[in-house]
């Protein structure tokens, strides 16, 4: 499923190649959940890095919200202008505001910040950690005597899960005034679209979409972190490492938000 | 000369620093450790060359454990680094100070933060205290006043002087460097040998040496070992080792002869 150019044994049957696919996904799972263990381990114990994490919650969340602001504002906007334009021809002009609220709060404002935040984020710890990876840095920590999945790993989950509901409840608030002022243009009337955000969107709602962002923060930045510790073999390694870290973090997350749900509603 | 010496790993933990005992390591395919075994004893310079992709740099990762052998042993100060759990590594590697052959500095720490990182990190100090040791230790490496640039500010050179530093921070009995003047020019080349030097006369530090310098090599060593495609081809000091009569370190020893000439 993934394109590693570093597996150029190609010339072999597609079987075998699927195979190794598969048993190299597998040992990565792997690899991966022992890295997650070990994180867990940390957090338990209490040993965290309150400045690493004060660092990484600066650059995660006060750092994106420009992007998220604008991310928001915009599918907020079109959902609004989809919305308005359909039900209005079946004179339900009365639901749009709680179809807009809805799909912003339950679907789009957690799953789009998601996405924008794999793109700046995900890709940012892949790379920064690759590097230290490739150049010898993460060996350095650790002779040290720091572990790194401590100094490194943790503090990252710890910033994104933080800064991700932080991000997606902005997104929800741009994304409703963008609705409105899209479906209020368009015709709707402004009481209308309210009375109805309220009849429709409940607490419950929001708040499923703030957990989810949660789970999509956990997985910007395990991937991110896992594939920037995993990069090998120089500059190229890096880059590699990077659009890796944000196809899987974009396909995990995408995957995730069907199955929690499932689990929510 | 007979001196092959196969050290054996029953030589008593007092003496001996470092004990690498029959030690094999494969990645893939590739053999990069094939029955490799060393001593190194307390308050001496091993010096040990080869070409390059002999192992050299496996081997030190072996002896701070960031590298754990297919087969065979590393006892380090008495302790069987291939068998121990993270935790007990730790404890460990704060008697190591490790220089890397691209110092490895941590890109987004400051000169003074790189060296202090240790400090902070594994003895309880004031803020002045720590700057006062920094600056020390800058001294010592030829680097004061560079507390506050970046690593990326520096030449290479400077980074691995501060590499040295940041190894020497935490006081360790052992150092292990890897191509420590690599890429130097001569003259820092020859500041830096004088460094390992004087911790070794001054300290009494015990140091493993990893280069394909010739020149530091005699100038530092107490024990040279030679080693080819994972082996331990010779070692001995280095009076022996320019006596020997190996093929592979005759080669070895004149080509860089034939380089060295002509300056």
């Amino acid at each position: 499923m993934r394109e590693d150019p570093s597996d150029a044994r190609g010339s072999r049957s597609p079987i075998a190649a699927l195979g190794s696919t598969v048993l190299r996904g597998l040992s990565e799972l792997g690899q991966a959940t022992l890295m997650l263990a070990a994180a867990l381990r940390w957090m338990l114990r209490g040993r965290l890095e309150i400045r690493e994490t004060l660092v990484q919650l600066n650059r995660i969340g006060v750092e994106s919200i420009p992007v998220v602001l604008i991310t928001g504002a915009f599918a907020g906007m079109v959902l609004a202008f989809q919305t308005a334009r359909q039900l209005a021809d079946f004179g339900g002009q009365g639901f749009v505001g709680g179809l807009v609220g809805l799909s912003i709060a339950r679907e789009a404002a957690p799953v789009f910040t998601a996405i924008t935040a794999a793109g700046r984020v995900g890709a940012g710890m892949a790379a920064e950690i690759g590097t230290m990876a490739v150049t010898e840095q993460v060996d350095a920590l650790r002779v040290l005597a720091t572990d790194p999945v401590r100094y490194l790993v943790v503090p990252r989950l710890i910033a994104a899960a933080l800064a991700l509901p932080i991000l997606t409840a902005f997104a929800n608030v741009v994304g409703g005034t963008g609705g409105y002022v899209v479906a209020t243009a368009a015709g709707i009337s402004g009481g209308a679209f309210l009375s109805s955000l309220q009849r429709f969107l409940w607490p419950y709602d929001l708040v499923v979409g703030l957990i989810k962002a949660v789970f999509f923060g956990l997985i910007i930045a395990s991937v991110g972190c896992y594939r920037g510790l995993h990069a090998t073999g120089g500059a190229d390694g890096v880059g590699r490492a990077t659009t890796g870290a944000v196809v899987v973090a974009i396909v995990l997350i995408l995957i995730f938000n069907y199955f929690l749900d499932l689990i929510f509603f | 000369m007979g001196a092959v010496i196969e050290p054996q790993s029953s030589g008593t933990p007092d003496e001996a620093v470092i004990v690498a005992s029959n030690l094999w390591k494969s990645f893939g395919s590739t053999v990069a450790l094939a029955g490799f075994s060393l001593e190194v004893r307390r308050g001496e310079i091993q010096v040990i060359m080869g070409p390059s992709g002999c192992g050299k740099s496996v081997l030190l990762k072996h002896l701070v454990g960031l590298v754990k052998p297919d087969r065979g042993e590393v006892l380090v100060f008495g302790q069987p680094v291939h068998a121990m759990s993270d935790h007990e590594l730790d404890a460990l590697r704060i008697r190591i100070g490790v220089v890397f052959q691209s110092a490895a500095l941590f890109d987004s720490l400051t000169v003074a933060q790189n060296v202090a990182f240790p400090l902070r990190r594994h003895r309880t100090l004031s803020k002045e205290e720590i700057a006062h040791r920094v600056r020390e230790l800058l001294l010592l490496v030829e680097m004061a006043g560079t507390e506050d640039l970046m690593p990326a500010a520096l030449s290479g050179g400077m980074r691995k002087r501060v590499g040295i530093a940041r190894a020497l921070a935490l006081d360790p009995p052992l150092i292990l460097y890897d191509e420590p003047t690599s890429g130097l020019d001569p003259l820092t080349a020859h500041t830096v040998d004088d460094l390992v030097l004087r911790l070794r006369a001054e300290l009494g530090v015990s140091s493993v040496v990893v280069t394909h310098s010739l020149d530091s090599a005699f100038r530092l060593a107490d024990h040279l070992a030679v080693m080819d495609s994972g082996r331990l081809t010779t070692s001995g000091t280095p009076e022996e080792i320019l006596a020997s009569t190996n093929p592979f370190v005759r080669r070895f020893l004149d080509t860089r002869a034939i380089e060295v000439r002509p300056k």
